[in-house]
């Protein structure tokens, strides 16, 4: 059996004599004999090092990897810099714990405002917390955040991605939040319905841009719409658009969150990522989790320490403006080296290949009967229609190593989400054509 | 040290990215960014001493002794790192067809096997990504459980005071009325008091067991007794399993649902803050309501979305490299290192407090389990040295210090949990250092008041970060 304790019998028996026991088991003999556990856990027995890492090799090889992904909706395989691995893997900032010692805790803490601030930047945004525990949750905290006494309606935009959809209504259904969908048309919020069904008591919108379609959102008028009845304006953004798109900040929004996967984290099937959540400045007090501000030690150095916890469970227990201690602190450091190596250039180069790479596939994919379903701007992801069995092309390219598009389902059945970055080079984008073509 | 913006210069760059191959397409000027975005601009290498020095300002268990209790801070095993970094598990997508994904649904079939059988549960589910997010998940399985009922008048969860901040949070945010009751001086359940909560009106209780204080309660059958007889369920969080694996199940208790922390129990690291993960685990009763999807099969696996279900607390299926780091500890120590890692860790808990209790004012002089409580209550008076000043102490030896101030039941608590990885040798010299800390309180207590003198920065203005709030770096 493997083990990581390293106390040896002569010690444990020093211990006991220490403590004032004859054995281990003395220690555990206040707990009730009726409940303890007889005999063994039904485990296999421990073992070595080599043979779990064979264990799980052989486990991970019952995956398939494909060599190249033209799938997104909601995880995107961007390209992800050594150098971003190579910091995020140091294990000081690993095994850390939560940098309640803000004396030696500086190098995280400071990690985090840097990123605080490059999330301000991206958004538009003034203040930024050190992230939830992914986009969905990041919407869901978002909606809690608008809920005030007569303002306890949401509303949400269909064309959010569905695990969005599916978790806002989870949180509602504890909270008693009213959820509101707003429906979908032509592949974007539908606007007319929007319109006439806001209610005075409206606590918020939120909508996602692009959306799940790919399609990029009116949102400055829908924006206009929710303001005018007082309520608050979401945006779920996908940060990498931010280097060439309008932030949430200007299209009028007053909350900021979104999926922080695409900014260095790998697809790893479904997680850990992390949800971004940043806001405009009256809105500060009422962000849920970390946040670290600046200050001065005694000396009147620059530190930075954990800030505004009067908001936290720990504190506030049950009036705490959400229950979250735990983020994904390690995934907001790797989101913040990437956007350090990329800087501004870099992500709008990600940005701007992205989006021509799915202009010059959506353009290929028309030539050969997969029409663009909506004719609206979009940004790399797009939806089509297929000129045969969706599941035979998708098969097809499955066998030759390519994840195809996503098969959509319900009312869009029979269509594919597709989605391109700068990973996807002309050549693949050309073999894929070549495969459908022959289907 | 600087901040990454002030190491900025226009021009540099990492290089990174290949021209583009096919016909620029720009974004309509309607929706163009017109705000010019502000990153920082540095050569690789300047990014990589920037990091470094970053990382030399940073305390992780790699650094030394980490007794910070209620948090497990065990060794993270560099299997496990290596495991989780495996490219068939980080190189697929979420989204990928059920045939396609076989190993990473077969992890979690075995990780959740594991789990169950080691709390006592009969399903689980993967998806929360923290302790907090696995209360919120378990409370609503409780909810809905009652709501399937049609019994709609069960609106309270009943939490003793000693509990962490989240049992209430999370309640709250689940939508109950959170009925906070006392507990006894030993931090039990008060069982008259118990008695006199529960009612008709009771959807749960929260409890964890050994509780926050580091005792086990003894009562806990009863416990869970009471609450079942009222109609209500049980919820245990948790957060102090390492002290009981192979011991005693939650599950045998007499809980219904239960959250893990396999960034405590499991050995899989904090990240300064997260990524953890908070798997939920229940009783056939309530694996309906379980989120969706869950995972159903044998040989060939595949995604099942009951009808009763939750729904969703989160995108695809929760943390999942977290969850294969959880799976490699528990394949490696096996049914005979699961408990062994529990008696190590409540043997050194109860060395440590022995050697200190001739010192230091104990808040319960009982065996305690894997951590132990102490109460610098009477030290403060004596000499004007608080918790808060030992903790600051113990940084400038090296020593991350245990919890400050919780539970709130105990004045001046300092909570030390020295897990079981720590060696005799390791907990002799923090006995050491917390004794020498002890006479330093009595002979120079002014040297304390202005610990720590040898960290990067020295005691902090908390409260004019709280008042001016500055959350970001702000461009000239």
């Amino acid at each position: 059996m493997g083990t990581y304790v390293s106390t040896t019998e002569r010690e444990t028996k020093e211990m006991l004599e220490v403590i004032g026991q004859k054995t281990v088991d003395g220690l555990f003999c206040h707990i009730p004999e009726e409940v303890k556990t007889k005999g063994d856990l039904n485990l296999p027995k421990g073992i070595s090092e080599l043979e779990v890492r064979k264990k799980m090799e052989n486990l991970a090889a019952k995956n398939i990897m494909f060599s190249s992904i033209f799938r997104g909706a909601g995880a995107y395989n961007h390209y992800i810099p050594s150098i971003v691995k190579n910091v995020a893997a140091k294990e000081e900032f690993v095994t850390a714990y939560t940098p309640y010692q803000a004396e030696i805790s500086q190098g995280i803490l400071q990690s985090i405002f840097e990123y605080q601030t490059m999330i301000c930047q991206l958004t538009g945004m003034d203040s930024s917390n050190a992230s939830v525990y992914d986009g969905a949750t990041a919407a869901a905290e978002a909606i809690a955040m608008c809920k005030e006494r007569k303002r306890e309606k949401a509303y949400i935009s269909a064309t959010a991605h569905p695990d969005v959809i599916a978790t806002v209504k989870t949180y509602c259904f504890g909270n008693g939040i009213e959820l509101i969908l707003v429906p979908e048309k032509d592949g974007v919020t539908d606007e007319a319905f929007l319109n006439a069904n806001l209610y005075k008591a409206a606590a918020c919108l939120y909508i996602q841009q692009p959306n799940y379609y790919g399609i990029i959102e009116n949102a400055a008028l829908i924006g206009e719409a929710i303001h005018s009845v007082g309520g608050k304006y979401i945006i779920g953004a996908n940060p990498i658009s931010l280097g060439a798109l309008k932030s949430p900040k200007e299209y009028g929004a007053d909350i900021a969150v979104g999926e922080g996967q695409p900014l260095g984290l790998p697809l790893a099937f479904g997680g850990p990522y992390l949800g971004f959540m940043a806001c405009v400045e009256a809105m500060t007090r009422k962000l849920p989790g970390r946040i670290v501000g600046e200050t001065k030690d005694l000396d009147g150095k620059r530190a930075y320490v954990l800030t505004l916890q009067a908001r936290e469970q720990h504190i506030r227990r049950e009036k705490a403006s959400s229950n979250i201690c735990s983020n994904q602190a390690l995934c907001a450091l790797t989101a913040a080296v990437y956007m350090a190596t990329m800087g501004s250039a870099g992500i709008y180069q990600v940005a701007i290949q992205s989006r021509s790479k799915a202009q010059y596939m959506a353009d290929k994919l028309g030539e050969i009967g997969f029409d663009l379903v909506y004719n609206k701007e979009f940004f790399n992801e797009f939806v089509t229609t297929s000129p045969g069995s969706v599941k035979k092309a998708l098969s097809t390219l499955e066998s030759n190593g390519i994840l195809g598009g996503f098969p959509l389902t319900g009312d869009k059945e029979g269509t594919i989400l597709w989605c391109c970055t700068e990973m996807n080079s002309k050549d693949e984008i050309d073999q894929v054509i070549k495969i459908l073509k022959e289907v | 040290m600087e901040l990454i913006f002030d190491k900025s210069c226009e021009g540099r760059g990492c290089s990174i990215l290949p021209e583009c191959d096919v016909p620029i397409v720009l974004p309509s000027d309607k929706d163009k960014r017109a705000k010019k975005l502000n990153l920082p601009e540095l050569s690789e290498n300047d990014l990589s001493r920037h990091y470094t020095e970053l990382i030399k300002r940073t305390y992780g268990i790699n650094d030394g002794f980490y007794p910070l209790g209620s948090c497990t801070m065990k060794y993270n095993p560099k299997i496990n790192e290596d495991m989780a970094n495996l490219p068939g598990f980080t190189k697929i997508h979420p989204l990928q067809p059920e045939y396609s994904v076989q190993g990473c649904l077969e992890v979690l079939q075995l990780a959740k096997g594991y789990l169950c059988e080691i709390t006592g549960m009969d399903d689980m589910t993967f998806q929360p990504a923290a302790g907090a997010h696995g209360e919120f998940t378990g409370l609503l399985l409780i909810k809905a459980y009652h709501a399937n009922r049609g019994d709609v008048k069960r609106t309270n969860i009943i939490i003793p005071d000693s509990a962490h901040g989240t049992n209430p949070a999370s309640a709250a945010i689940a939508g109950f009325t959170v009925v906070s009751i006392p507990s006894r001086t030993d931090g039990c359940v008060d069982l008259e008091k118990l008695k006199e909560a529960v009612g008709e009106d009771t959807a749960g209780l929260m409890l964890t067991n050994p509780n926050t204080v580091g005792l086990f309660d003894k009562s806990i059958v009863e416990i869970t007794k009471i609450v079942h007889e009222s109609g209500g369920l049980t919820y245990y969080d948790g957060a102090n399993l390492n002290a009981v694996m192979g011991i005693v199940r939650p599950g045998d208790m007499g809980f219904d649902v239960i959250h893990i922390n396999l960034h405590k129990t499991f050995s899989t690291p904090h990240g300064g803050g997260g990524p953890g993960s908070g798997p939920v685990g229940c009783k056939k009763l309530l694996a309906e309501f379980l989120p969706a999807p869950t995972i159903k099969g044998t040989k060939v696996l595949s995604f099942e979305f009951n009808s009763k279900s939750i729904g969703r607390v989160k995108s695809f299926y929760g943390n999942f490299l977290v969850v294969v780091r959880a799976l490699v500890y528990v394949l490696t120590l096996g049914k005979e290192g699961i408990p062994e890692a529990s008696k190590n860790a409540v043997l050194n808990a109860n060395y440590m407090m022995a050697r200190l209790s001739d010192l230091y004012d104990m808040a319960y002089n009982e065996t305690c389990m894997h951590e132990f409580v102490m109460s610098l209550e009477g030290l403060k008076k004596e000499t004007g040295v608080c918790a808060m000043d030992i903790a600051k102490g113990l940084l400038d030896n090296g020593i991350h210090p245990p919890t400050m101030y919780f539970p709130m039941i105990v004045h001046e608590a300092l909570m030390i949990e020295p897990t079981e990885t720590e060696s005799k040798e390791t907990i002799d010299k923090a006995v050491e250092v917390f004794r020498a800390l002890h006479t330093m309180a009595k002979e120079n207590a002014e040297a304390l008041l202005r610990a720590p003198i040898s960290t990067p920065v020295r005691r902090l203005d908390e409260v004019g970060a709280a008042r001016y709030p500055k959350l970001k770096y702000e461009y000239t």
